[in-house]
């Protein structure tokens, strides 16, 4: 790899021992995936924050670098951990758990990291424009950067990203290069998804059977950006999906105008949906709802809320957003009228990386696919898959 | 018969020098819920090298598998001191890689003969993660 001459003074020891173990881990990626040299990147989504996830050792490693005198050099944000870190209390998380998550936050803090605490960044403080260069893990995100808004990044390791957040730079390969943002496959999408669900049903039929790639999408007619999200998070949780394009709406198949002929082509209609369905969810009845993964949007709060204002809920609902529009929807008093009706809106956290055994929750409505991928193996709970909408009517 | 000695040269992925035993697995290797870090044994259910220890061998495997958090279980062994001396893969990934850059631990993959077949558990082995050489030598 080739190296500037400042990358060789970090590489050399010459700003400090955490600089130089940040350079020299992203120089051993680079090396792996054949990068010629190094780009500067704008912003870090870092990954691997849940002491439920990283454990002891993770815990420690972040402890050690932190001590080594890490520090974010450019905007470095937080996924989502294991609990809400002020009201962790009323989500049933035992005080063990807390006490570790909490030391994983005060590192984090001390590298100078904001501590955003959620996978949705770009409806917080973290929206990347056009053509960025980013360092992001969290696959969803990943997802979403790449295609909804054409930034660039890989699916980033939780550590290499907190290594790019240190000096402010990543190898240059993959997606960060033209020719790997060609599509790959040609998809056909022969129904009209009517819902959140049936995007995220899509997404995850597509990770599931393309494995990998970069699926050029036709037949859709305009989804929202929460549609968006849901798909493109099924689709990274399923498979390696890290970039998609959808003819006419997502923002360089708007300028590039592919080409889908030649390419590997799928057709997807109702059945495969109902299919992939059947095979994530649970057909059981929960006594809970679980909504805000990823992370809720304003609009989607506003839904919640609109449907249960004034009303008592039957079952348990909680929702998972991040703190920045949560304080957005309390404004408004959508928060106001989803706890009046006996939900939860919780920050910070969210079903996948909370340690949902340890809360008595053994299965839920949602309507996150990527939810209903990894509840089962992390927490050994099941989930029950409803679009939003009829979530909310469960939990009614 | 007396020992014979064997360089392979592959591609050094994370630099150090590191020597020790030979511990070969023929199966690739998930460090979380794979390996214990406090005491360096392989815990995984069925795995090839199942109760044995990994502390202070040339460890030698395809490649990694399994979460990502399996990086820090290697930074974690090191912490521990029971981390491998160095480590040889097949064709390693970023699991391995990232864990090895973490710990400071000697990385080679992408050897001119196939590390599985030309390494046997026993063996005495150094590894040369600056320049990706592997020096066997055979009992």
């Amino acid at each position: 790899m080739e190296l500037t001459r400042e990358e060789e003074r970090i590489l050399a020891g010459e700003e400090g021992e955490a600089r130089q173990r940040a350079m020299r881990l992203l120089v051993v990626l680079g090396k792996i995936f054949g990068a010629e040299r190094m780009i500067r990147v704008r912003s870090a989504q870092i990954s691997g924050v849940s002491y439920r996830t990283i454990g002891d050792a993770g815990l420690e490693f972040l402890e050690d670098f932190a001590e080594a005198g890490a520090k974010a050099s450019i905007m470095a944000t937080l996924n989502p951990c294991g609990m809400d870190l002020r009201r962790w209390k009323r989500m049933g998380i035992p005080c063990e758990f807390a006490e570790k998550q909490l030391r994983i936050a005060r590192a984090f803090a001390r590298m100078g990291v904001k501590l955003t605490w959620t996978c949705t960044p770009y409806y917080a403080s973290n929206r990347p424009r056009f053509g960025q260069s980013l360092a992001w893990a969290e696959s969803s995100a990943v997802a979403f950067a790449n295609s909804v808004l054409g930034a660039r990044t890989n699916r980033e390791g939780g550590p290499a990203a907190l290594a790019s957040a240190v000096v402010g730079r990543t190898p240059l390969y993959g997606l960060h290069l033209d020719s790997e943002r060609e599509p790959t496959h040609s998809v056909e999408v022969r129904l009209k998804p009517s819902n959140d669900l049936d995007y995220g049903l899509l997404g995850y039929l597509l990770g599931k059977s393309l494995g990998g790639g970069v699926p050029l999408l036709s037949g859709l007619g305009g989804p929202s950006l929460d549609e968006l999200k849901y798909m493109g998070a099924s689709a990274a949780a399923s498979g390696g999906i890290a970039l998609f394009h959808v003819e006419g709406v997502t923002p360089e198949a708007k300028r590039k105008r592919f080409d889908g002929r030649g390419l590997e082509a799928l057709e997807v209609d109702g059945k495969d949906l109902d299919a992939i369905k059947d095979s994530i969810s649970s057909s059981r009845d929960f006594d809970w709802v679980l909504l805000g993964c990823p992370h809720l949007s304003l609009a989607e709060l506003r839904t919640i809320a609109e449907a249960v204002r004034g009303k008592r809920l039957r079952k348990r609902l909680m929702c998972f957003t991040s703190r920045a529009v949560r304080a957005d929807a309390s404004k408004r008093g959508y928060i106001r009228a989803i706890e009046r009706a006996g939900g939860l809106v919780a920050c910070d956290t969210c079903m996948v990386v909370s340690p949902l055994e340890a809360m008595g929750i053994d299965g839920a409505y949602t309507n996150s696919c990527k939810a209903a991928h990894y509840m089962p193996s992390l927490s050994g709970a099941e989930a029950a898959l409803r679009s939003l909408r009829d979530c909310i009517h469960a939990a009614l | 018969m007396p020992p014979s000695k064997r360089v392979l040269r592959g591609r050094g992925a994370v630099p150090g020098l590191g020597e020790g035993e030979a511990l070969v697995s023929p199966e690739p290797i998930s460090f979380l819920g794979g390996v214990d870090p406090r005491t360096g044994l392989v815990i995984e259910r069925g795995h090839p090298l199942k109760g044995l220890s990994v502390a202070g061998k040339v460890l030698v495997f395809p490649r990694g598998k399994g979460s990502t958090v399996g990086s820090y279980i290697i930074y974690g062994l090191k912490r521990y001191g029971k981390a491998p001396a160095a480590i040889v893969n097949v064709e390693t990934e970023p699991i391995i890689a990232t864990g090895c850059a973490l710990a400071g631990i000697p990385l080679v993959d992408r050897l001119d003969a196939d590390p599985l077949e030309a390494i046997r558990s026993g063996d005495r082995v150094v590894v040369n993660g600056d320049m990706g050489l592997v020096e066997v030598e055979t009992k």
